[in-house]
């Protein structure tokens, strides 16, 4: 048996991400999602000319843990924000990575109207049913029932209507051209949501068309839950009201 | 090149163009949506971005993100559109990019009316977001200053890497007058991206470029907030810029005024000059910075008994006039506003009412209304 060669490495850091202690929670998913915009980024080989734009919330910070140029949006207008850079930059690949507070709340105009202006850029929406950074909030995307600090008694359909569905709403849209939602709680769902998100970014590269990739997440410390427990909520309660699957892809079906 | 007569809010468009600006976005507003149609024809035939954006929220927001290139970029609005890019306009600062902003006034508050109105003075120069922030702020008085100062506004954005606001008020978009472009291709004009280390051009070779305004950590955003300071200082050592017209010794009075209606008080100081009543006129081209010591050294020559400032506002500059002079001379004001220009007469009277002339003056139309 030859030992003469040195192991090999079949799993490594993406090289679009940086080496970094995580500032997120235990059991909360938004580094599985890092991982897999990075290693998107590598495989189309654009890491050098990407620029990610940031929401305000948890992921913020998110420039600290990828190796490309990245800025940070005003709270809900990174599709504004991208769709200025891309304009004038259309050669670069731009995403911006944003969560449910600030997509379907304070910059449900402006994710609109890029999905719909057909903006070459992709969204990546993460989607955790509460506002994470500022506390536990009530989002837009909070389930019926769901518990937050600002509805104490669960969220009350009948006055503050129910959750919005993003993908779905998107999807009515002629312009966008491809929009998915996937999971990350378990490896099988993991798999599939690299599978999107390297063919938004891959749709990207050949400047076809909009992609958003809704990612349904979980969030432990704000749901008051463990993480085995979040991972179970979110496969019961959240998976059931956001159907978890392709909405369009315009590209596959030969519109694009 | 030849002079050409165009409208104020064309002349703008233009002058961006030759300014080298490569990226436009905007959204309807009177008494300037001339611009965006001009635009709309013009950017394509430059290879530039015109972009009508879903409202002036997002297009502050463009602007932020398409600045973010390193790339010269601009829009132009009037007042209520000026106050929702407000968000943006802070993260611009905080964020150290360089965009030029136009406000074509109209009067409010409010939605207010389309009329012109200089009653943004506070907003363009005293903050209107949030922060620690200022902006450079320039105002012409004709058409011909626009084109001008345009050009200037890019260069001086790019100088500092802060947002720079020309206000004019509705006059100065409406208006047609001759106009001089300077010879220039407008690609000559453009900036070299590999200078601009500060931008966003892909981690190729560098580390990547972070363009942002969080600093949780309250030292760092100390910092960042005095970093600012220190770019204003440094505007108000080499960036003030006025015009003096008919100021000399024998100045009974001094008046204070800027854009359109310095214009107004020239004429009426042209009709006093004629019946010998001597009034010099100080026109701030900057706004901020403000032109605090020329004014006080204007004001305080001997035989100046008073100070006017002539706004179309209830009194806004007049603050900051009363700020420079610092009590060497009384500051009053007159002004009209909800978009009406006032008339040489009306100022006349006013001044005439000051400086204790108003004897024997009969002419009922030179009565203040």
């Amino acid at each position: 048996m030859a030992m003469t060669q040195s192991n090999t490495a079949i799993f490594s850091r993406p090289e679009s991400m940086q080496s970094t202690v995580t500032h997120y929670c235990p059991g909360c998913t938004h580094g599985v999602i890092h991982r897999l915009v990075a290693e998107a980024i590598d495989e189309i080989g654009a890491r050098d000319r990407t620029v990610g734009v940031a929401p305000v919330g948890c992921s913020v910070l998110a420039y600290n843990y990828f190796n490309c140029d990245f800025l940070e949006a005003a709270h809900g207008r990174a599709p504004a924000f991208a769709t200025g850079f891309k304009r004038l930059r259309p050669d670069m690949i731009v995403f911006t990575y944003q969560g449910d507070g600030d997509l379907a709340s304070i910059g449900m105009g402006e994710i609109v109207h890029a999905a719909n202006r057909g903006e070459k850029f992709t969204t990546i929406f993460v989607n955790n049913a509460v506002y994470g950074m500022t506390g536990g909030q009530m989002a837009p995307t909070t389930l019926p029932g769901q518990v937050t600090s600002t509805c104490p008694v669960g969220r009350n359909a009948n006055e503050v209507g129910y959750p919005i569905r993003m993908a779905e709403l998107l999807s009515t849209l002629v312009t966008p051209g491809y929009i998915e939602r996937v999971a990350v709680h378990t490896p099988k769902h993991i798999i599939n949501a690299r599978k999107a998100i390297r063919r938004a970014f891959q749709y990207q590269a050949e400047n076809r068309c909009y992609s958003m990739i809704e990612v349904l997440s979980t969030c432990p410390t704000n749901w008051g839950k463990t993480p085995e427990e979040a991972v179970k909520w979110l496969d019961k309660e959240m998976a059931a009201y956001y159907p978890i699957k392709c909405f369009k892809d315009s590209v596959r079906e030969g519109n694009k | 090149m030849a002079r050409i007569l165009m409208k104020g809010n064309e002349a703008i468009a233009e002058a961006a163009i030759r300014a080298g600006a490569e990226g436009y976005f905007c959204y309807p507003i009177t008494p300037q949506s001339e611009v965006a149609e001009y635009l709309a024809k013009r950017m394509p035939e430059v290879g530039g971005v015109f972009l009508q954006g879903e409202s002036e929220v997002a297009v502050g927001n463009m602007l932020f993100g398409a600045a973010s290139t390193g790339k010269r970029v601009f829009t132009t609005s009037s007042s209520p559109g000026i106050s929702l890019m407000q968000e943006a306009i802070s993260y611009i600062a905080g964020a150290h990019l360089p965009v030029v902003f136009v406000n074509i006034m109209r009067a409010g508050p409010g939605l207010g009316g389309i009329l012109p109105a200089q009653s943004d003075y506070f907003q363009s120069v005293k903050g209107g977001g949030h922060g620690d922030y200022r902006l450079l702020v320039l105002a012409p008085s004709t058409v011909q200053e626009a084109v001008d100062l345009m050009m200037l506004a890019f260069d001086l954005a790019d100088k500092y890497l802060n947002p720079v606001m020309v206000i004019g008020d509705g006059l100065i978009g409406q208006m047609m007058e001759a106009v001089e472009f300077p010879d220039s291709d407008p690609k000559q004009n453009r900036v070299n991206l590999e200078e601009r280390k500060w931008a966003a051009t892909g981690a190729k070779g560098r580390d990547p470029v972070i363009i942002k305004s969080l600093f949780l950590d309250p030292l760092e955003l100390e910092e960042n907030s005095l970093l600012m300071d220190k770019k204003y200082e440094q505007m108000k050592k080499e960036e003030v810029r006025y015009e003096l017209y008919k100021v000399s010794a024998k100045n009974e009075l001094l008046v204070v005024s800027y854009g359109t209606v310095a214009r107004i008080c020239q004429t009426v100081i042209d009709e006093l000059e004629s019946e010998g009543v001597s009034v010099g006129l100080f026109r701030p081209i900057t706004l901020f910075p403000f032109p605090e010591k020329e004014i006080y050294r204007e004001a305080k020559k001997k035989n100046i008994k008073t100070v006017l400032t002539v706004e179309m506002s209830t009194g806004q500059m007049v603050e900051d006039v009363e700020r420079a002079i610092i009590g060497a001379k009384p500051v009053k004001f007159f002004g009209r506003t909800g978009g009406i220009v006032p008339n040489p007469e009306e100022i006349q009277g006013k001044v005439l009412e000051l400086i204790g002339s108003m004897k024997k003056r009969s002419t009922s139309s030179r009565k203040r209304k």
